[in-house]
């Protein structure tokens, strides 16, 4: 299992992969910055895309839409999250 | 009363190349779609990171409506009438490949073409009428049915109308503001001669 | 003022294959939804207003051969074809047909089924209807999200005013394929019930599939009453391409120009045929748009709990309704509403009323931030 700053890594390298933000390096982002609203500024289709990202590389299925508002607080709430509930 | 309409301004993109009636801005060999439309963006020099996430039409229309829009500011009213042929086959094709694992909801969103509209309205802040057809071929006849009657009903006081098309990587963009100034007078004919001149290969329903 | 009449119509949907049966259906308060099964065994079950294949073969065999055409075309044929055999003299010289659907024959994107592969064109799909009645001009397609069958309605007034044509076919037709079924999952946005709109409990869309075709004519009939198109608009929200706009800007706008193009008071509208998907933003936003209008006293339904979302053909199918709601004078209860969950007050209509209807108000939105509104009028002989 990767270590706690790799999958904050690997987060910030996935994200602006999967939400095509290309104007923006993985460093750039930070581990406490607000992704959506005034932070990296995400909306709601990212917030699904993200959604499809927690199933995809770690097999986390977020039944409720809702649900994701608490995660994707910032890197280290979705890396906290991901920790205690992975399955791949 | 009939209002003279006139073609104030037009932009193509096709084939590599993206040019107005004035000036060439770029002319590339580059085949890649997204790495043409990329290297668009940066010629014209746009700063808006949101453009990254959008589906090739949309692409497509961002860079032609930056064009017009730099030399002829358009009003919150500008109405917006787009045609083309492959409606957003292209995107229909890449969503239903994500379905065979994690269907795409920012891949589905632009499986609708008049998505393009919304993003040109987005952009522009235009809170206006917009309309998007599909048909074979290039419809000149409809193009200006359509917006002079927006016009001439003051349900709009200019129309950015036109073509919009992607197909297989290939794509076919011709776009002009209609307004009642200009010289460039705004009829079938005219858009007919404007839309196939140095397009040898205008895009249609093969 | 020029008026776009509302001659002849017919629907083809789960809850009938003629408007009169689906008045019928509507006013015993049936529904045409039902939990369809998944095709994968891992996948949920839907909610969806889906027309047996059965059914529609069984009708289309009466006028055309089976393989020849692609289910979403029999059904646009079907719907087409039944006002025609009450419109015998319609010249089709000058008769253009405007078309409206969101996706047409998706279902062939994934497997062609045998037919060739141009009829994944929207233009095809067209040309396959018109030339089955033998339209002389080539149809008009358009493809504008959830407004499309209103907006081409709307078009066959703009394009007459232009054109000088007398009389129009107008269709709307969408499918329930795997398509937007795996889209709009994706979107986290179906309800595995029937959908409740404008109620506390609403989870989410239904989608169904429907063909809506009608008669327009520039010209007035000579009938005791009659309902026309007065006045329309379409303003884009300019705020997202798939969250509805928290103001309901555009759907205000629409509805303040297409009133004053009536050139009637919003006082004077008597019932209001709202889009009411039953998703949590857009109901929300659409009572927002209403309150903005002064238009929250107005009796206002969804039917959207009867027929699901039936996309391009929903604004098509709900004017229809609204016609002969006119007529009769009638409006049905807001299907399945339960407690209103919006946060601004509506008169949502709670049990199938008889009143007096004069000015009717129809609206729709949809992705891409489209907004329409329609005004319709009746007038007595």
């Amino acid at each position: 299992m990767l270590k706690m700053t790799d999958l904050h890594t690997e987060l910030k390298e996935s994200i602006v992969e999967q939400l095509n933000l290309e104007e923006m390096e993985p460093a750039d982002i930070s581990d406490e910055e607000p992704l959506f609203g005034d932070g990296l500024g995400l909306d709601s289709i990212d917030a699904l895309e993200l959604i499809v990202l927690l199933e995809k590389d770690y097999g986390i299925k977020l039944t409720e839409p809702e649900q994701g508002r608490e995660i994707f607080v910032s890197i280290n709430k979705m890396a906290q999250f991901i920790e205690e509930n992975r399955t791949k | 009363m009939q209002k003279e309409l006139y073609i104030k301004h037009w932009v193509k993109i096709k084939a590599g190349k993206i040019f107005d009636v004035e000036e060439t801005f770029l002319a590339t060999e580059e085949k890649d779609l997204n790495t043409f439309l990329k290297l668009g963006y940066q010629r014209l020099q746009i700063s808006y990171p949101k453009f990254h996430k959008m589906d090739g039409l949309s692409k497509l229309g961002i860079l032609a409506s930056e064009i017009i829009s730099r030399k002829h500011s358009f009003s919150k009213e500008t109405a917006l009438i787009f045609s083309n042929a492959a409606s957003c086959l292209e995107t229909d094709e890449e969503f239903q490949n994500s379905m065979q694992n994690f269907p795409s909801p920012a891949t589905f969103v632009y499986t609708l073409p008049n998505i393009v509209l919304g993003e040109l309205s987005i952009r522009h802040g235009l809170q206006s009428e917009n309309s998007f057809f599909v048909s074979p071929q290039f419809d000149a006849a409809l193009l200006v049915d359509y917006s002079t009657n927006l016009i001439n009903t003051k349900m709009a006081p200019q129309v950015l109308c036109g073509w919009i098309d992607l197909q297989s990587g290939e794509y076919d963009v011709f776009l002009c503001l209609i307004s009642s100034e200009g010289k460039t007078q705004f009829s079938e004919e005219m858009l007919r001669k404007i839309y196939y001149a140095e397009n040898d290969r205008p895009t249609h329903r093969t | 003022m020029e008026k776009l009449y509302l001659l002849d119509d017919a629907i083809i949907s789960p809850l009938g294959f003629s408007t009169e049966e689906n008045m019928h259906q509507l006013r015993m308060g049936n529904s045409g939804l039902s939990i369809q099964k998944p095709k994968k065994p891992e996948a949920k079950p839907i909610c969806a207003g889906i027309i047996e294949d059965a059914k529609i073969d069984r009708e289309f065999a009466k006028i055309g051969k089976l393989e020849e055409f692609t289910k979403l075309e029999k059904m646009a044929i079907l719907a087409i074809h039944s006002v025609l055999k009450r419109n015998r003299s319609l010249d089709f010289s000058n008769t253009p047909l405007i078309i409206a659907t969101t996706k047409g024959n998706i279902d062939l994107l994934q497997t062609s089924k045998g037919f060739d592969k141009n009829r994944i064109y929207l233009s095809e799909f067209s040309r396959q209807i018109s030339n089955f009645f033998g339209f002389k001009q080539p149809p008009i397609t358009i493809s504008n999200a959830c407004i499309s069958g209103g907006l081409a309605l709307v078009a066959a007034k703009r394009l007459a005013a232009v054109r000088k044509f007398e009389n129009a076919i107008v269709l709307g037709a969408d499918l329930v394929s795997d398509f937007v079924v795996s889209g709009f999952n994706s979107f986290q946005a179906l309800s595995s019930e029937p959908s409740k709109p404008f109620s506390k409990a609403r989870e989410g869309i239904n989608l169904g599939e429907a063909a809506a075709a009608m008669l327009v004519s520039t010209k007035k009939p000579k009938r005791k009453s009659s309902v026309s198109l007065i006045g329309e608009a379409s303003v884009n929200d300019a705020n997202h391409i798939s969250g509805p706009s928290r103001t309901g800007e555009g759907l205000f706008r629409s509805m303040q120009k297409s009133i004053k193009m009536a050139g009637i008071s919003s006082k004077k509208i008597d019932f209001i045929s709202a889009h009411g998907t039953g998703t949590k933003y857009n109901d929300e936003m659409e009572a927002i748009a209403f309150n903005r209008a002064g238009l929250e006293q107005v009796p206002v339904n969804s039917i959207k709990a009867f027929y699901g979302h039936t996309l391009g053909a929903s604004a098509l199918l709900e004017s229809i309704l609204n016609k002969h709601n006119m007529l009769n004078n009638e409006v049905f209860a807001s299907a399945n509403f339960e407690e209103l969950g919006v946060s601004k007050p509506l008169n949502i209509i709670t049990e199938n009323t008889d009143i007096e209807l004069k000015y009717a108000l129809k609206t729709a939105s949809g992705f891409g931030g489209c907004n329409l509104a329609m005004v319709f009028q009746k007038e007595e002989l």
